[in-house]
């Protein structure tokens, strides 16, 4: 494990392991929208996503977890280049997207795709799961229309789908196999990264393991990369190598995944595992229930924007940005956080 | 006497593919101040349980059943008007969400009044100071002016608050609560898991709680109830059923979480799919999934018997908790 330290302005930036490729690299992300508040008044800047850094290597998985509206979200969709980032850099396979043109950004694209959270929502009810399959290759390749039907009967076979299903609706599927079928849309073109923005959270237990499954064995077995979005921190200590944990907009937390986990050094991520409901009695940590909720982004607090529910906030939490630095192994964003034990 | 004792409940649904059971055949009882948990996954019956229970289903839902009472009173043969005295006065519901629960053409504060008025003839002062007093147990900050707000002004943690003091206000008690925190962020959802526990205690209210998250009824029940297609697959104290479930079903179902499969790369399945209105099979309902089943699952239905400290529908309970040793599906 390596983090890169500052030089040159350059954001801190952790790195799970050298060696593998990065496939996906995010430095300083940011996405900010305007908001009207109503006719008189001033417009207000959301700032959905607010410097996220990252490097992503091949066959490694990278969790974003938080709360709703912390730019989870917003990352995966300003990742993929659904909406283009207002500033910072993003590199797909070392080259970088930021201000390509259509044709050259249509190329690009290829290497990271998506999977959405509601497979429900995420299908097109009107094309079956051959069309669904093969729009991909019909738009990015020239390969004839057998081709595209073998390629797609294929990659049903992959994702554990009976190659005679291939005219049926996604209505005709339940909820486990529609994700397979988004799952094996991703990967038609053969990306280095799927962006899974949670993926299984839709699903009853039995399938959730599933789909698991299925999303391990493709990722091993295609050397993928995923950036995998979660509220779940049971279905990331289980699928991730890595782990970024954000709020509001801003990552307060981010290092490999047993370092995080098992000694968390950022209050929130602290309450997040407290909060996490456990089977397991021996697992159940002590209780620190949160305080209050989520601040309203239009209007975050000063200082750290974690303060106000913070149990250990002091006043220069509420003055003071804590930058993200790196402490025992990790990259973490409090003042405290050689405290934290 | 339990406060609420079901007997045999069936609920069937007509459809244009024929007649859909979707609760078949339960027994639940709850007592005086007791939390029962209700897990199963989707279309297990859990929720229509509920619905039937609160008498709030459609009228192409068929409720039959030997036993409902409640607090020594027959709902099945009570007449419909002292039915609804009952309902949302000594038993209340907390729905899923909230967001789409409440009305969005009517403060939070009339919403909460309506009850009052019409289970406890509350008006005026009295009304409204009553209603203020309600929010502020359930924790909302400065009530006094929360109670014109509408509830898409308020987050969906504060909404399930709103909801939980309309469904309190009447001091019921028995308190149906149908997944009241799958739409919340997790710190939101213990905020509110705490505070039905501490209201529970509190009041000494009885607490059914429906759910498909483990984690949540393992930490928040007192006496389990496992559903699968409908029917009772297990029903036990929630310790020894998260320590030795019995029932195949239970024992898979815990396996495939990811937080009992530390370490390990594969998380175990259920192989196949909840049997739906066409394919129920002859036996035991889950012989197709189960991977213990004989001949005799396949073609008997098994009863609920008993298992040491609670029931499983299964004619070979699980000896040790465990359906595998160790090795995946």
């Amino acid at each position: 494990m390596t983090i890169r330290t500052e030089t040159q302005n350059e954001p801190h930036i952790f790195e799970a392991s050298a060696g593998n490729s990065v496939v996906l690299e995010a430095r300083d992300l940011r996405k900010h929208y305007a908001v009207k508040r109503g006719a008189f008044k001033p417009m207000a800047t959301v700032k959905a996503l607010d410097g996220v850094s990252f490097r992503l290597q091949a066959g490694k998985t990278l969790a974003v977890v938080g709360e709703s509206g912390c730019g989870k979200s917003t990352l995966a969709r300003s990742v993929t280049m659904i909406e283009p980032p207002t500033s910072g850099e993003l590199h797909y396979d070392g080259r970088d997207v930021v201000g390509r043109s259509a044709a050259e950004m249509k190329e690009l694209r290829r290497t990271v795709q998506m999977v959405f959270q509601n497979p429900y929502g995420s299908l097109n009810p009107r094309k079956t799961v051959g069309s669904i399959l093969t729009e991909p290759l019909v738009i990015n390749t020239a390969m004839d229309k057998h081709e595209r039907r073998d390629r797609a009967v294929a990659m049903m076979g992959k994702v554990g789908l009976r190659p005679d299903q291939v005219d049926r609706y996604p209505h005709m599927f339940s909820g486990g196999q529609r994700q397979r079928i988004a799952i094996a849309r991703a990967l038609m073109l053969n990306p280095r990264v799927v962006v899974a923005d949670e993926p299984v959270s839709a699903l009853d237990v039995s399938i959730q393991a599933q789909v698991l499954n299925l999303m391990m064995d493709l990722q091993e077995e295609l050397n993928l990369a995923y950036l995998f979005i979660s509220h779940d921190l049971s279905v990331v200590r289980h699928i991730a190598d890595s782990l970024m944990v954000m709020y509001l907009g801003k990552p307060v937390e981010h290092g490999a995944k047993d370092v995080v986990f098992t000694r968390p050094r950022h209050p929130y991520t602290r309450i997040l595992l407290a909060a996490t409901p456990r089977v397991n009695p021996d697992l159940r940590l002590d209780r620190v229930v949160p305080k209050g909720e989520l601040p309203s982004p239009l209007n975050p607090p000063p200082g750290c924007a974690f303060h106000k529910r913070c149990p250990f906030a002091t006043e220069r939490c509420s003055a003071e940005v804590p930058p993200l630095r790196p402490v025992d192994e990790r990259l973490v964003a409090c003042h405290y956080a050689e405290k934290m034990d | 006497m339990p406060l609420l004792d079901i007997k045999n409940l069936s609920v069937e649904f007509t459809t244009r593919a024929g007649t859909f059971r979707a609760v078949d055949g339960i027994d639940l009882t709850v007592d005086e101040g007791e939390v029962v948990g209700i897990v199963g996954e989707s279309g297990s019956g859990k929720s229509v349980t509920s619905l039937a229970v609160m008498g709030l289903l459609g009228s192409n839902g068929r409720v039959v059943a030997d036993r409902m009472m409640f607090g020594g009173r027959d709902l099945l043969t009570m007449p419909a008007a002292q039915r609804r005295k009952i309902t949302g006065k000594d038993v209340a519901m907390v729905f899923q969400e909230p967001m789409t629960s409440l009305n969005p053409c009517f403060t939070v504060g009339f919403q909460i009044m309506e009850t009052l008025r019409v289970h406890e003839g509350l008006s005026g002062k009295a009304l409204r100071n009553r209603a203020i007093a309600l929010l502020e147990q359930v924790g909302i900050p400065a009530p006094e002016t929360r109670l014109s707000a509408f509830p898409h002004q308020l987050s969906g943690g504060m909404n399930q608050r709103v909801m939980i003091a309309i469904a309190i206000a009447c001091n019921p008690r028995l308190l149906v609560a149908d997944e009241p925190t799958t739409a919340l962020d997790v710190t939101i959802q213990k905020q509110i898991l705490d505070l039905l526990v501490q209201l529970q205690r509190e009041r000494g209210m009885a607490l059914i709680l429906i759910t498909h998250d483990m984690g949540v009824v393992a930490e928040t029940a007192q006496r389990v109830v496992v559903m699968y297609a409908g029917q009772v697959a297990e029903t036990r104290p929630v310790q020894s059923l998260f320590e030795r479930p019995r029932h195949p079903y239970t024992g898979a179902l815990l396996d495939a979480l990811p937080e009992r499969a530390l370490g390990k790369r594969r998380l175990p399945t259920i192989p196949g799919m909840v049997p739906g209105i066409a394919d129920r099979p002859a036996g035991c309902l889950f012989s197709p999934r189960c991977r213990f089943a004989d001949a005799r699952c396949r073609a008997e239905r098994p009863a609920l018997f008993d298992v040491d400290d609670g029931r499983a529908r299964c004619f070979y309970p699980l000896p040790d908790g465990h359906p595998a040793a160790g090795e995946a599906l």
